[in-house]
């Protein structure tokens, strides 16, 4: 019986892929470990190895074809005394059981060994920026390439800024974010270093010390609990213990939070953490056209800057202006969508469940006010404050742990400043109080979902 | 950054001795009078200035923790002339002899350790974290071992503008058993950073005698798995250490990348004011003391070779309590920083 060749997945969340070119043509005979195609996706080339043994009787998708669906038949391989007439009469599929996925758009797992799906997230619409003059031309870019356009246009721009980090230069960034750095502006400015957290954190920080304005990329921000001491005793306190007289301008910045299936150690969000910290900032961007205006804001900025970014959020495309030099706020929140009936604030990854909850919401007959933080220090609380004036109620998403949380924060706050405009509790809707579990069932359990948000949008509307 | 070294070694130091770490330590130098006379002053200032120190501790002006220097004077002041304008340098908290040495202004320091408005870092850094750009000194940092990376970055940006400055990057016994002080190793000698890691053993970490704490007591010899040579060096007498210093500089501004100096020193107080030393006798005290203190030494060889007389040091010695009572008079009487000063300087 001939054996289907299937689409294979290269990681626990990639969805599709290019097939880029076939190694073998029909009538070649294989055996097992031939590499017969190379599959491509927006991050790496990969090699498809035959696992049986036989001939290629019939390929299924030819080369050149884009998004092919993670076990689709790519191709027949007859066994001995087939013929290629017997290509169509497979067996039953072959076909591997789907691992559950987690609801998170697909996105790679794990640093760069496996690569990511090609551009499989679709583009988002946001509302307009008021920081952006009307009219300007949009650009769809994934945030992925917006950040990479931020830290070239910014090298561009400044001799000082340089960025450093295991990974950044040769093999091109673990996520792929600092592709092509290296060739435009060498290995003295793209500075591959070794696994060694605290360490480079703490040169790093010696360097923006003596007026460098470095960029240092941690492979996710789960490993920079290995610098956080740097981070918070050098860089942050320096400025205050010298009375003003040195800081330290320097951008930490990584994908921070839960990928999918990465585990414990691998999925924790440190937005809250860092936020802690007075003389950091701290931003965590939703948007490409967000992350690109805020990463080149952060590389400016006189100050240690934390620059928490998403994994899964890299693939996903978004409008960005095309403007020569688009710099955007910190410190100032974006109304992502005008609403009159309750105030959604989120930040990061938690904007898909308000932007998901919302457009569900609008179905029932409630018009909710999303506003995404974009910054969480300084925290801009005024524009969440106007609007609970105006809407009355209030629900803040992230997937951060609960307690001491973001979101904790700003129920306080509002509680203290706007408490007799509230016309029901403020709901804070985080994680789960609970170490990332592995399995796809219990992850999914353990992230906030959509779900929650239309709860609690319920019951602070007494609907 | 990562790629070789951009200049050639240097002729005049042994390149090849980088492959074998511990190097034999220069002989030291003969100091001409005035380099004598410098010496002396300047490792007076550091005594006199930590003893008014340790007063005004006694006395309530200076709180929190006061850790001093007293002892370890010919390590700073021979490292200090060795140096070019532009050389940083940044240690631990044991820092006010460190400062004194950069020039930092003894009245800024001593209203920094009575947290007045004149201090240094406007009475918010206090006795560990005083700074100067303007003297390259770095602080004055309170983590043990984390000063290491920050210097070790300090040296990463000389390289990256490839002036010719060398980063002096100080720590003690203590932290030489870090994590960090290796991961900062590694880089350095990888990428040929110029930084002079100075490792000032004074014997003790705290209450920890080395040899209760460190496997390799010869510290010197870290550097082996990272390539980087290491030179012990009399830490009590500054011609040694002036010495090493020079060949140190030179060895760094010839592109070869760091090297270790271990300052075989000793402190005479606690580790802090409120140490009350019980982990050494005071018959070891005492001998240091009488035996290889750095500022006698000094006032030994300017008697005998007759540069100076008992009067001329004398005149010496009141010119510096001069210069240190001033400073603590105006470190007593300095307001304490304006309450508006609790909000400055978070960010910019």
């Amino acid at each position: 019986m001939p054996i289907e060749i299937l689409m294979p997945a290269l990681s626990p969340t990639m969805e599709e892929g290019n097939l880029s070119k076939w190694l073998k043509n029909e009538g070649d005979k294989v055996v097992a470990g031939d590499v017969i195609a190379e599959i491509e996706t927006d991050k790496a080339t990969m090699e498809v190895e035959a696992v049986d043994e036989g001939t290629i009787g019939k390929i299924v998708v030819p080369a050149g074809t884009e998004g092919v669906k993670v076990n689709a038949v790519i191709a027949i391989l007859l066994q001995d005394g087939e013929s290629a007439a017997d290509a169509s009469k497979t067996a039953a599929p072959a076909k591997a059981e789907a691992p559950a996925k987690a609801e998170a758009p697909a996105e790679e797992a794990t640093p760069a060994a496996k690569p990511t799906p090609v551009a499989a997230a679709p583009k988002t619409e946001v509302a307009a920026d008021p920081d952006v003059p009307a009219g300007t031309e949009m650009v769809s870019t994934t945030v992925r390439e917006a950040l990479r356009d931020a830290m070239a246009e910014e090298m561009r721009r400044d001799g000082d800024v340089f960025v450093m980090g295991e990974e950044v230069a040769e093999y091109q960034g673990a996520y792929k974010i600092t592709q092509g750095l290296l060739q435009e502006f060498g290995p003295r400015r793209v500075v591959d270093t070794p696994i060694t957290e605290h360490g480079f954190a703490g040169v790093g920080v010696g360097a923006a010390m003596a007026g460098l304005k470095p960029i240092v990329e941690f492979m996710t921000f789960n490993f920079a609990m290995q610098a956080i001491d740097q981070i918070i005793n050098s860089a942050a306190k320096t400025l205050y213990m010298s009375g003003g007289q040195m800081g330290a301008p320097i951008v930490f910045r990584g994908p921070n939070g839960a990928a999918a299936r990465v585990g414990a150690q691998h999925s924790q969000c440190y937005a809250a953490w860092y936020s802690h910290i007075p003389g950091l900032k701290v931003v965590m961007p939703y948007t490409a056209a967000d992350a690109k205006g805020l990463l080149k804001a952060a590389i400016r900025d006189p100050n240690p800057v934390i620059f928490l970014e998403n994994e899964i959020l890299y693939g996903q495309s978004f409008d960005v202006p095309k403007l020569d030099d688009f710099v955007l706020p910190i410190g100032k929140a974006r109304i992502h969508k005008q609403g009159k009936d309750v105030t959604i604030v989120s930040f990061g990854i938690g904007m898909t469940y308000a932007i998901k909850a919302e457009a569900e919401l609008r179905g029932m007959g409630i018009d909710a006010e999303i506003i995404d933080l974009r910054t969480i220090r300084p925290l801009d609380l005024d524009t969440v404050i106007a609007s609970v004036k105006k809407t009355n109620r209030l629900i803040v998403v992230e997937e951060g742990f609960p307690q001491s949380s973001v979101g904790d924060h700003i129920a306080n706050q509002v509680s203290q400043r706007a408490f007799d405009f509230l016309d029901a509790p403020v709901i804070t809707i985080a994680g789960k109080d609970v170490p990332m579990p592995y399995a796809a069932n219990l992850e999914k359990l353990a992230l906030p979902n959509v779900g929650e948000v239309i709860e609690a949008v319920k019951a602070v509307t007494y609907r | 950054m990562a790629t070789a070294a951009k200049k050639a070694p240097a002729k005049s130091v042994k390149s090849t001795s980088a492959k074998s770490t511990g190097l034999a330590a220069p002989k030291p130098a003969e100091f001409t009078k005035d380099e004598e006379l410098a010496a002396y002053r300047h490792m007076l200032l550091i005594r006199r200035f930590e003893e008014k120190a340790g007063q005004l501790y006694g006395m309530g002006f200076i709180g929190g923790f006061c850790h001093l220097y007293i002892g370890q004077e010919a390590v700073v002041t021979g490292m200090k002339m060795a140096l070019i304008q532009g050389d940083q340098m940044i240690t631990a908290y044991r820092d006010h002899g460190h400062m004194l040495a950069m020039e930092l202004s003894p009245r800024g320091v001593m209203a920094e350790l009575t947290g007045r408005r004149g201090g240094l870092s406007r009475g918010k850094g206090g006795s560990m974290h005083m700074f100067s750009k303007e003297k390259h000194f770095y602080g004055g940092h309170g983590i043990v071992g984390a000063q290491v990376s920050l210097g070790t970055g300090l040296a990463f940006a000389n390289r990256y503008r490839d002036n010719n400055n060398v980063s002096l990057t100080y720590f003690g016994d203590g932290a030489a058993n870090q994590g960090q002080v290796y991961e900062s190793f590694n880089m350095a000698s990888l990428w040929k950073l110029p930084v002079i890691y100075i490792i000032e053993n004074n014997r003790y970490a705290m209450g920890t005698s080395v040899s209760r704490s460190s496997a390799e007591t010869n510290f010197s010899h870290r550097g082996a798995s990272f390539k980087i040579p290491g030179i012990q060096v009399d830490g009590m007498d500054v011609r040694a250490v002036k010495s090493a210093g020079d060949q140190a500089t030179e060895w760094c501004r010839a592109g070869n990348g760091p090297i270790i100096l271990e300052m075989q020193t000793y402190r005479y107080r606690g580790h802090s004011m409120s140490d009350p030393a019980k982990y050494r006798s005071k018959e070891e005290v005492q001998k240091m003391r009488s035996d290889h203190d750095p500022i006698e030494q000094v006032k030994a060889r300017l008697i005998g070779k007759k540069w100076a007389d008992e009067d001329e040091l004398k005149n010496i010695d009141k010119q510096v309590r001069d210069i240190v009572a001033d400073a603590a008079e105006f470190a007593q009487h300095d307001a304490e920083p304006d309450p508006s000063e609790l909000w400055t300087d978070i960010v910019l």
